[in-house]
């Protein structure tokens, strides 16, 4: 008969251990890096994500806004946005300042929506990287 | 802000470059791991982009 050995959890971490570095990740890329004292990646972090993002603005590329409809409008909307929500200040400082760009046909700006939305995708793994820090589970 | 015009190729090169330097920062555990991976992700994005643009263009025929 063979028992199951029970996998061991990692033992969880205190919410204010780990929220400061994730929210400041999400606010400045790289800003959890710097709370944590990582400054050498925050900075690379901070200039590739910043990098990215401008150029996104500068190739005019689309902002999308949370529409709902059938399925994949859903997906690609929605999913879009968060993607661009996850840019943290980049973003907030983008709509506030009136950035309105529409929808339009062109390599260029389709480049560009998918740089707003990457650079947003590539702040969310450096905030798990900061998370993961934050926890003690990676140096 | 000024317009940004880029070829396919350059836009991609630029995508390539800034993904890589995350990828890099954010896996593994020491610097020079990091660096390795960041030139591995770097190397498979180009050779993807060159792959793909060929296997386009005989597909076009």
């Amino acid at each position: 008969m063979a028992v199951k050995e029970k996998e061991e959890k990692p033992p969880s971490v205190p919410v204010g251990a780990w929220a400061p570095a994730v929210a400041l990740g999400w606010l400045i890329p790289g800003g959890g890096h710097f709370l944590l004292k990582r400054t050498g990646r925050g900075v690379l972090l901070l200039l590739a994500i910043t990098s990215m993002f401008v150029c996104g603005l500068m190739m005019r590329g689309y902002m999308f806004q949370p529409q709902t409809g059938d399925l994949l409008t859903t997906l690609i909307n929605v999913g879009g946005f968060i993607g661009d929500l996850a840019g943290g200040i980049l973003y907030l400082l983008t709509v506030w300042l009136g950035y309105s760009q529409v929808d339009v046909a062109g390599h260029v700006h389709d480049y560009g929506t998918k740089f707003l939305v990457v650079a947003g995708l590539l702040n969310i793994l450096a905030m798990v990287d900061a998370f993961e820090i934050a926890a003690g589970r990676k140096d | 802000m000024p317009k940004m015009n880029l070829s396919h190729f350059e836009a991609a090169l630029l995508f390539s470059i800034f993904t890589s330097v995350v990828m890099g920062v954010v896996t593994k555990n020491n610097d020079r791991d990091r660096l390795h991976y960041g030139i591995y992700t770097f190397a498979c994005f180009i050779i993807a982009l060159f792959g793909l643009g060929w296997l386009m263009y005989f597909g076009h025929g």
